[in-house]
C-alpha cells in the first residue's frame, strides 16, 4: 500500500525547518562569539574604551586642545597633583602642562577615528578590486594582484612615512596614508573567497537563471565574502592604529596641538628612565589596551568565522 | 504533441584548456616543453530530448554528464556544435528569444549546503529571477513564492527562514522552487538525490514524477546511480569519457544492454537480490580525460576488444528502433 | 569460538550548547571472526559516531557515558590512552571515506606505511619495507615497489583507498571498521574494492564492520546487518532474514523506498516526515512520528528490544512478521 504523494508531501511539510524561529546568520554569528569568555572580556573592554573616547568632553577637566586652558606652570606634575586650573590630574601631566587623562581620552578619539576610518575606506576599496579581479580574472586579474604583491612587500612604516612626508601633517593625512598602505590585504583576502564562492553551485544558478554579471558579483558574492573581510578589518584596525601611533612617535604623523596617543609617548619619551616616567607610560598602556581588546575580539571572530572550525 | 524535440544537442564538444603561463612560457624558451593541458569533457555528442520525455543520462567521473547537463542549461557555452532549442539553434535567436530559451530550462543542483545563498532569504532566493525578468511584480512576490512553495511540499510560513534553518531534503526543494519560479518547460536535475538519505530521496524523486504530470515538464535526469535512473526514466543515455556510448528505451536497456561497458556498469550494480555476491568487476581504472586512450575510449578495459578496438574510434549507430551502440562488435567485429 | 568484537548497550551523548545529543543510546551488538555485519543507518543515525567510539575517537564534547566495548573479551571503555593507542592500528584497523583522513599528503606512502608498522613493533627498517610491499600488492597495486615512492595525490580515488586499505590491514588486525569507503567512488571502482575486501577477510579471518546507508551494498557483502535509526540500534540479524523479513517499520519503509524496489512510471512508496534532530527527540520510540502502525504506547514508551529466533532483534512495539514468535526481552 503506497501513501499518495499529494498526501505525503503534506506531512513532509509540516515538520518545517529545524529551528524554529528566523535566525539570521547574524545572530548565529553572534550565539557562537558570546560563547568564549575571553572574547566578550575583550569585547567589553573595547566598548568601555569606545565609550570613553566618545563622552570625553563630558568627564574630563580640560579640553587639552585648547591651549588657552593650559598653563605651562603644571609641567611635568605627577599623577594626583593639584594642577593651576584648579583640578586635580590623575595621571599627572605632560611636558608643556597638560593632564593626561584628559589628554589619553582625546587622544583615544583620534586614534580610533583614524584607524577606523582608515580600514573602512581600505576595506571598500581593496573589496572592489578584489571581486572585479576575481571575477574577471585573466590579464586583469595577473596585473592588479602583482600591484597587490609590490604594495605588501613594501614595509608599511616606510611607505607610510613617504606618504607623510610628501603630504604634510594632519589626520586626513594620516588616513590617506594608511588608506594606501591598507588596501592591499583586502584586495588579496577578498579575490582568494571570491574565487571559491565564484565555482559554488548558487552562483550556477543565480546564472542559469539569467542574472546580469553586475548583480551576481555585488548581490550573490560579494555577501558571502564579508566573513574574511571582517577578520581582516579588526585586525587592520589595530595594526592602522599602531602605526599611526609610530608616525607620530617619529614626529611625521599628527602635530602636536591635536595629540594623539602616538605624539603623547613621544612627548614623554626623553622622560622615561628619569623619575617622570607617566608621561609615557599612562598614554601607552591605553594604546596597549585598545589593541589587545581589538585584537582578543578579531582572533575569536576569526575562529567563529573559520569554516573548518565549523561542526 | 508535435515529436520535435525540444533540446536537440548535434556535434557537441567541449574542451577545457589550461593555457601555458607567463612562466611555462618563459621556461619553454629556454628549452622545457610544456604543453596546453586540454581536458576533453565532451567528444562529439548528439542528444535530442523530446518534449515530456524523461532521458536519463549516466555514467562515471569524467564521462562528461555533469558537463553536457550545464551545457544544456546555459552554464557552459559548447567548445564545437550547435545547440537547437523548440528547432531554433540558440546561437542565431534573437536576444529576447535567448533569453526565453535559457529560461526554459532550468536546472537542479546537486549539494543542497552550496546551491542555496546562504545569505538569502528563502523568498528572496525564490523571487529574485522572476522579479529580475518582470515575471511578476515585486508586490506579489509573496503569493507568487507561497503558491511554489506549497507545489513542492513546503510550509509558505517559512518563506522568512535562511537555508542553513533547513534540512537537506527541504533544501533541495526549495532549489527546485526556485527553478520552478521562471516557468521552464526542460528542467536539467544533476545528481539531484545524490546527496540526500535514501527516505528523503523517494520523497524528492516522486516529487519529480507529480510535477512531471502536473507541469508537464521534460527532464535530463543525470546520475551515476543506475536504480534511479531506472524508476524515473523513459531512454537511458550512457556515457564514458566524453562520449556516448549507448542509448536505448530504459526497459529495453535495463534487460540487455549492448555494449560491453554497458554490461560492465549492469553487473557490477549490487542490488538487494544478490547475496553474498562474489563481485567480479572490470579491470583497470577509469582513464583521464586529459589523455583519453586512442580509438575507443574503452578499449583497455574492454574484456571483449580486439585490435580494431585501438586505433578507429566506433560510431554511434542504430542497432533497433530507439536503441543506438557505439562499438564495433555491431559494425564488423574488433578483427 | 568467542566474538572477535562485544557491543553492549553503548551510550554516546554530546553536550552541545543546544543540549545534550544522544547520538548513540543503546546499541549493542557482536561480530565474529571473519564476519562482516553491515551497520546501516541514514545520515544522524549514529552509525558513524558508533564506529569511532568503537576506535576511542570521540572527542569532547562527545564521550562514552555507559555501556561495555568488549575486544576479544577485553574491556575498552574507560581504557586509558596509551592503551587504546595500543589496540588502534594493531587490534582494530579504521578506512574512512575520505582516504585522505588516513593518508598524511606531503609524506611518501611507504614513509607512511612503516610509521604504521613501527607504531606497534619493533622490526628493521627492510623487514617492515617489505611487509609494506607485501601489503600493496595483496590490494591489487600494480607495480608496488614503484608506487612505495609515491605521494597520495599521485594516486587516483580508488587507488587511494585501496592503499589505505593496505595501511589497516598492515599489522593483521582482528577487526577492521570500514566507514563508509565506497560511497564516494565509481560504481565500478566500488566493485574493485568490495571485490578485493570480500577476499582479504575470507583470507585473513578478519572481522569486518562495514558502515553504509547503502542497503544493496550489505546484501552483497555481509553476512549480519544491524540497522540504525536516531542514535538506536532498531533491528539486527542474517541478511537473508532482515531484507527478506523485515521486523521494524523504518527497515522496511527503507527497504520499500528504493528505486530498485519501485515500479518504473508509479510513485515510490515513501517514508513521510524526516529524522527527528537527536537534540530533541519525542518521548516514546522515536521513529513514531512517522510510523503507520504507530499507537498510543509508541508515543509514550520507548521500545525495548524484543529477540526472535535465528539471532533477531527489533526494537518495536509491534514487530512486523507475526510469524517469528518472540523468545524473549532483552535487558535494557
Amino acid at each position: 500500500m503506497s501513501s499518495s504523494p499529494g498526501q505525503s508531501l503534506s506531512t513532509a511539510s509540516t515538520q518545517g525547518p529545524v529551528s524554529a524561529r528566523v535566525e539570521t546568520p547574524f545572530q548565529r554569528f553572534a550565539a557562537a562569539f558570546l560563547e568564549d569568555r575571553v572574547a566578550v572580556a575583550g569585547l567589553a573592554l573595547l566598548a568601555f574604551i569606545i565609550l570613553l573616547s566618545l563622552i570625553a568632553p563630558w568627564i574630563t577637566p580640560q579640553n587639552p586642545y585648547d591651549l588657552t586652558r593650559v598653563d605651562l606652570l603644571d609641567s611635568r606634575m605627577p599623577p594626583g597633583s593639584q594642577t593651576m586650573e584648579g583640578f586635580t590630574a590623575w595621571l599627572g601631566t605632560d611636558g608643556v602642562g597638560r593632564d593626561l587623562y584628559s589628554g589619553i581620552l582625546y587622544g583615544l578619539r583620534i586614534s580610533l577615528v583614524v584607524g577606523v576610518v582608515s580600514g573602512l575606506i581600505a576595506a571598500t576599496l581593496g573589496m572592489s578590486i578584489g571581486l572585479i579581479s576575481a571575477y574577471v580574472g585573466g590579464k586583469l586579474d595577473t596585473f592588479i594582484m602583482r600591484l597587490v604583491d609590490l604594495q605588501l612587500s613594501l614595509p608599511s612604516i616606510l611607505v607610510a612615512l613617504i606618504l607623510v612626508a610628501a603630504l604634510g601633517k594632519g589626520v586626513d593625512k594620516i588616513i590617506i596614508a594608511l588608506i594606501v598602505v591598507q588596501w592591499a590585504y583586502y584586495a588579496r583576502t577578498v579575490r582568494g573567497t571570491a574565487l571559491v564562492e565564484r565555482n559554488k553551485e548558487y552562483v550556477d544558478a543565480a546564472r542559469a537563471l539569467g542574472l546580469s554579471k553586475s548583480r551576481i558579483i555585488f548581490r550573490h558574492i560579494l555577501p558571502n565574502c564579508l566573513a574574511p573581510v571582517i577578520v581582516v578589518l579588526t585586525v587592520q584596525t589595530a595594526h592602522a592604529i599602531s602605526l599611526e601611533a609610530t608616525l607620530s612617535f617619529l614626529g611625521v604623523g599628527l602635530p602636536q596641538t591635536e595629540p594623539s596617543l602616538g605624539v603623547l609617548i613621544a612627548n614623554g619619551f626623553q622622560y622615561m628612565l628619569s623619575d617622570r616616567y607617566w608621561i609615557s607610560f599612562f598614554p601607552g598602556v591605553a594604546l596597549l589596551l585598545t589593541i589587545v581588546a581589538i585584537n582578543l575580539v578579531g582572533d575569536r571572530i576569526r575562529d567563529v568565522l573559520n569554516p573548518r572550525l565549523e561542526k | 504533441m508535435s515529436t520535435e524535440s525540444i533540446i536537440s544537442m548535434q556535434g557537441i564538444s567541449k574542451r577545457f584548456t589550461t593555457p601555458v603561463d607567463l612562466a611555462g612560457r618563459l621556461a619553454n624558451l629556454l628549452g622545457a616543453n610544456y604543453q596546453p593541458q586540454t581536458v576533453h569533457a565532451v567528444s562529439d555528442v548528439n542528444l535530442a530530448v523530446t518534449p515530456g520525455e524523461v532521458v536519463g543520462l549516466v555514467g562515471e567521473s569524467g564521462c562528461g554528464k555533469s558537463t553536457l547537463g550545464r551545457m544544456v542549461a546555459g552554464i557552459y557555452e559548447p567548445t564545437e556544435g550547435k545547440i537547437s532549442y523548440q528547432g531554433k539553434d540558440m546561437r542565431l535567436m534573437t536576444q529576447t528569444e535567448a533569453r526565453q530559451a535559457s529560461l526554459s530550462v532550468q536546472m537542479i543542483f546537486q549539494d543542497p549546503m552550496s546551491s542555496l545563498n546562504p545569505r538569502m532569504r528563502v523568498i528572496d532566493i525564490v523571487s529574485e529571477a522572476p522579479v529580475y525578468h518582470g515575471i511578476i511584480e515585486s508586490a506579489e512576490r509573496g503569493d507568487y513564492v507561497a503558491t511554489i512553495l506549497k507545489k513542492v511540499g513546503l510550509d509558505p510560513v517559512f518563506m522568512q527562514r535562511y537555508p542553513h534553518q533547513f534540512s537537506g531534503g527541504q533544501r533541495a526543494r526549495i532549489g527546485i522552487a526556485r527553478a520552478l519560479a521562471v516557468n521552464p518547460k526542460f528542467l536539467v536535475c544533476d545528481e539531484s538525490v545524490a546527496a540526500l538519505d535514501v527516505s528523503i530521496q523517494a520523497q524528492v524523486l516522486n516529487l519529480f514524477m507529480l510535477l512531471r504530470q502536473e507541469l508537464n515538464l521534460t527532464y535530463l535526469f543525470i546520475s551515476h546511480d543506475l536504480g534511479v535512473v531506472r524508476h524515473l526514466s523513459d531512454r537511458v543515455v550512457i556515457m564514458y569519457l566524453g562520449c556516448v556510448v549507448e542509448t536505448a528505451p530504459a526497459a529495453e536497456l535495463f534487460d540487455a544492454p549492448n555494449h560491453p561497458y554497458s554490461q560492465a556498469l549492469l553487473e557490477n550494480v549490487p542490488t538487494l537480490k544478490l547475496r553474498h555476491k562474489r563481485f567480479s568487476s572490470i579491470k583497470g581504472e577509469i582513464p583521464s580525460p586529459m589523455n583519453p586512450p586512442t580509438g575507443c575510449h574503452f578499449h583497455p578495459r574492454c574484456p571483449k576488444a580486439g585490435p580494431r578496438c585501438s586505433v578507429e574510434q566506433p560510431v554511434l549507430r542504430p542497432i533497433s528502433t530507439g536503441r543506438q551502440s557505439a562499438c564495433h562488435l555491431n559494425d564488423g567485429g574488433v578483427g | 569460538m568467542g566474538n572477535v568484537l562485544e557491543v553492549s548497550n553503548l551510550a554516546t551523548y554530546f553536550e552541545t550548547r543546544a543540549g545534550t545529543v544522544k547520538a548513540v543510546d543503546g546499541v549493542s551488538f557482536a561480530v565474529g571472526r571473519g564476519e562482516v555485519l553491515g551497520l546501516v543507518g541514514e545520515s544522524g543515525s549514529g552509525k558513524s559516531v558508533t564506529g569511532c567510539a568503537i576506535m576511542g575517537l570521540v572527542d569532547p564534547p562527545g564521550r562514552i557515558v555507559s555501556g561495555s566495548i568488549k575486544l576479544g573479551g577485553k574491556e575498552l571503555v574507560g581504557l586509558d590512552d596509551q592503551g587504546m593507542r595500543a589496540i588502534r592500528g594493531k587490534e582494530i584497523s579504521m578506512i574512512f571515506q575520505d582516504p585522505m583522513m588516513t593518508l598524511n599528503p606531503v609524506l611518501r606512502i611507504d614513509t607512511q606505511m612503516i610509521e604504521a608498522i613501527d607504531a606497534h613493533e619493533k622490526t628493521s627498517k627492510k623487514a617492515a619495507l617489505a611487509r609494506a610491499q607485501q601489503a600493496l600488492e595483496k590490494v591489487g597495486i600494480p607495480a608496488a615497489a614503484d608506487r612505495l615512492k609515491a605521494y597520495p595525490h599521485q594516486f587516483s580515488g580508488g587507488m587511494r583507498q585501496r592503499v589505505a586499505i593496505a595501511i589497516a590491514l598492515l599489522n593483521n588486525p582482528s577487526l577492521i571498521i570500514a566507514d563508509e569507503p565506497t560511497t564516494a567512488l565509481d560504481v565500478t571502482i566500488q566493485s574493485q574494492i568490495l571485490a578485493k575486501m570480500q577476499e582479504l577477510c575470507a583470507d585473513s579471518g578478519t572481522a569486518l564492520i562495514w558502515i553504509t546507508h547503502d542497503l544493496t551494498v550489505v546484501a552483497g557483502l555481509a553476512h549480519r546487518v544491524a540497522v540504525m535509526y536516531a542514535g538506536r540500534l532498531v533491528e539486527t540479524g542474517f541478511v537473508d532474514d532482515v531484507l527478506d523479513h523485515p521486523l521494524h517499520p523504518y527497515t522496511r519503509g527503507l527497504l520499500r523506498s528504493l528505486p530498485s524496489e519501485g515500479i518504473p512510471g508509479q510513485p515510490l512508496e515513501q517514508i513521510p516526515g524526516m529524522t527527528p534532530s537527536l537534540g530533541r527527540l519525542p518521548p516514546g520510540c522515536a521513529f513514531a512520528p512517522r510510523c503507520r502502525n504507530a499507537t498510543e504506547i509508541c508515543h509514550r514508551s520507548s521500545p525495548e528490544g524484543t529477540v526472535f529466533p535465528n539471532q533477531r532483534l527489533a526494537r518495536c512495539h509491534h514487530p512486523l512478521d507475526s510469524v517469528a514468535q518472540p523468545v524473549g526481552l532483552t535487558e535494557r
